[in-house]
């Protein structure tokens, strides 16, 4: 594993095809899905992270489900969420279903908390939506005390409480699952990834760079401010998009219906402007390349880069030629990446380094 | 002196506009941060008077005494309940019966009642409309509550809302504007905030 990761995330949209007409099942975006997280290994990638959601047209409403099927196919890539449900999901169903999964997939997993962006499910799962950035802090803390107290007495304001409660199965090697939180407007939760020192993500997506970069210099700090490290050796994480051919023109013809009617975006901004005033790239590889490690200087040195590929209709069989195409650039993004950045950034985080890192902080407790 | 005079226009009794105006004014007294009067008036009690002023075209003594407040008053608080999608009929015809030009250039603090938040924008789609004619100066923020609103706490209450009304009404007696601007600070001592690194 690379000092920093590269990956795709996937939002699980059932779009229509725009250029054809024609939309998929939910079955064979299903299969699509898992079909594109193989891919992904195959071509070098080191994280696959899908989505939650609760309704039409998103199919991913049962993320570890599908995690641990992709992972009985695949050896190597790491399995993440993007993000799971903080606010509307139990605490204790996420203790146990994701360190079943982490069992399941030998570490080779972690997880990303969010809030999620269809209001609806808040009252849909017995919520309310006042209540988000709350519901997020409470929930997190239970959920860190069930993967890390055996037995848990606790009483909070949203849930019932819990007497002499273990959550089961304990984590892997007694390690809890790394978790980031993704957030993209809220500073409690970079607040709350800076107190316990987890890792922060920006989707990066939809907005200009101006606004993740506040976000994520008061993480840095905040990161700091509780003793972690310095603000660089914060854990960053990042989205981005693109749609890449050899030739970029190529590139601007064949993706601009899928732009113009993307869900999100679509109908408004045309692809140029967008592609200016975001980091969305349409273009050539090194044009792909050269954007993306311009988003280093933007927001620090990272760990972990995220793209969107598989949105807005487009066909399994482009998604598929898209990762080819990442797989060509992968091995220069990482040596550019790994050339600039400073000694005493920390790798991005794995299981086994993290496995490592308890039993190092166990030995030097050990009296001599 | 600062002379603050509240028009509370609830017709019930007890009333959530009379509460409202009671907790908007003594956070106005407070925010303007010098000797303050307060007068709360509820026009219920002037109904006839109000009735009679429009048929005659003059106010009765009585009446007349609370023309002559609001006029005198340095800042006027406005307090309604929300009546078929706008202000009751009660007001507009206090209002109507008043001086053409006596509410020109007067600080004046928007709020409303209403049965649920479906109501909010009466602030800004009925009184609003009404002060830009009357040519008031109106703060900017409007202090809006529904029932869910009595029995709420936290940074987005009912009472951070007043009082940043009554900063922002303060702030432009004093001839600085409203004293806000963008913000760009995130707020470190939040009670949401403190509760991150105080997990228990």
């Amino acid at each position: 594993m690379s000092t920093m990761q590269f990956g795709i995330f996937t939002v699980g949209d059932v779009t229509t095809d725009p250029t054809t007409g024609r939309t998929p099942t939910e079955h064979e975006r299903i299969k699509a899905t898992v079909e594109i997280a193989r891919k992904a290994e195959e071509v070098g990638l080191d994280v696959f992270a899908t989505g939650e959601h609760h309704n039409p047209p998103f199919i991913p409403s049962s993320p570890t489900t599908t995690l641990a099927y992709i992972g009985a196919q695949t050896e190597r890539i790491i399995l993440s969420t993007s993000t799971t449900l903080i606010t509307t999901n139990d605490p204790v169903k996420i203790a146990e279903d994701y360190a079943t999964l982490q069992h399941l997939v030998d570490g080779r997993m972690d997880l990303m908390l969010g809030r999620g962006n269809t209001a609806p499910v808040y009252p849909w799962f017995g919520k309310d939506i006042t209540k988000a950035v709350e519901l997020t802090i409470e929930n997190y803390q239970l959920l860190r005390k069930l993967w890390s107290e055996p037995v848990v007495d606790w009483e909070g304001k949203f849930r019932t409480p819990l007497q002499g409660y273990t959550s089961t199965p304990a984590p892997l090697d007694g390690v809890a699952p790394f978790v980031w939180h993704g957030s993209i407007r809220t500073p409690e939760v970079a607040e709350l990834a800076a107190y316990y020192g987890d890792g922060y993500f920006a989707n990066n997506i939809f907005w200009p760079k101006e606004h993740y970069i506040r976000l994520i210099n008061f993480y840095r700090q905040r990161y700091a401010h509780y003793g972690h490290g310095t603000p660089e050796q914060a854990i960053v994480g990042l989205g981005g998009q693109f749609f890449m051919r050899r030739n970029s023109q190529d590139a601007v013809n064949e993706f601009r219906p899928y732009f113009d009617n993307a869900p999100v975006y679509g109908h408004g901004p045309s692809l140029e402007d967008f592609t200016a005033q975001t980091p969305l790239t349409v273009g050539s590889p090194q044009q792909v390349l050269e954007r993306t490690l311009e988003f280093a200087d933007y927001f620090g040195d990272y760990q972990r880069q995220l793209f969107l590929v598989d949105h807005a209709g487009l066909p399994l069989k482009t998604v598929l030629e898209q990762l080819d195409l990442l797989g060509e650039i992968l091995p220069t993004m990482r040596a550019e990446f790994d050339a600039r950045r400073p000694a005493g950034v920390p790798d991005a985080p794995t299981h086994a380094a993290r496995v490592a890192a308890k039993a190092a902080a166990e030995n030097e407790e050990v009296p001599a | 002196m600062t002379r603050i005079v509240a028009l509370a226009a609830g017709l019930g009794e007890p009333s959530t506009t009379r509460m409202l105006a009671d907790r908007i004014a003594a956070a106005a007294a407070a925010a303007v941060g010098q000797p303050a009067s307060v007068e709360v008036v509820n026009l219920r009690e002037f109904a006839h008077e109000i009735t009679d002023a429009a048929l005659a075209g003059f106010a009765a003594p009585r009446l007349h005494h609370v023309y002559d407040l609001v006029g005198e008053a340095d800042a006027l608080i406005v307090v309604v309940p929300t009546f078929k999608a706008s202000y009751p009929g009660l007001f507009k015809s206090f209002i109507d019966a008043m001086e053409e030009d006596a509410l020109i250039g007067k600080v004046v603090l928007l709020a409303a009642t209403g049965g649920t938040a479906r109501h909010s924008l009466v602030i800004d789609f009925a009184l609003r409309p009404l002060f830009a004619h009357l040519q008031s100066v109106v703060v900017p923020t409007g202090v809006f509550a529904s029932p869910h609103d009595w029995g709420s706490a936290g940074e987005s209450a009912l009472q951070s809302r007043i009082e940043r009304a009554a900063r922002e009404l303060a702030s432009l007696l004093a001839g600085d504007g409203s004293g806000r601007g963008p913000d760009d600070e995130i707020d470190l001592f939040s009670d949401t905030m403190l509760s991150i690194s105080r997990p228990d």
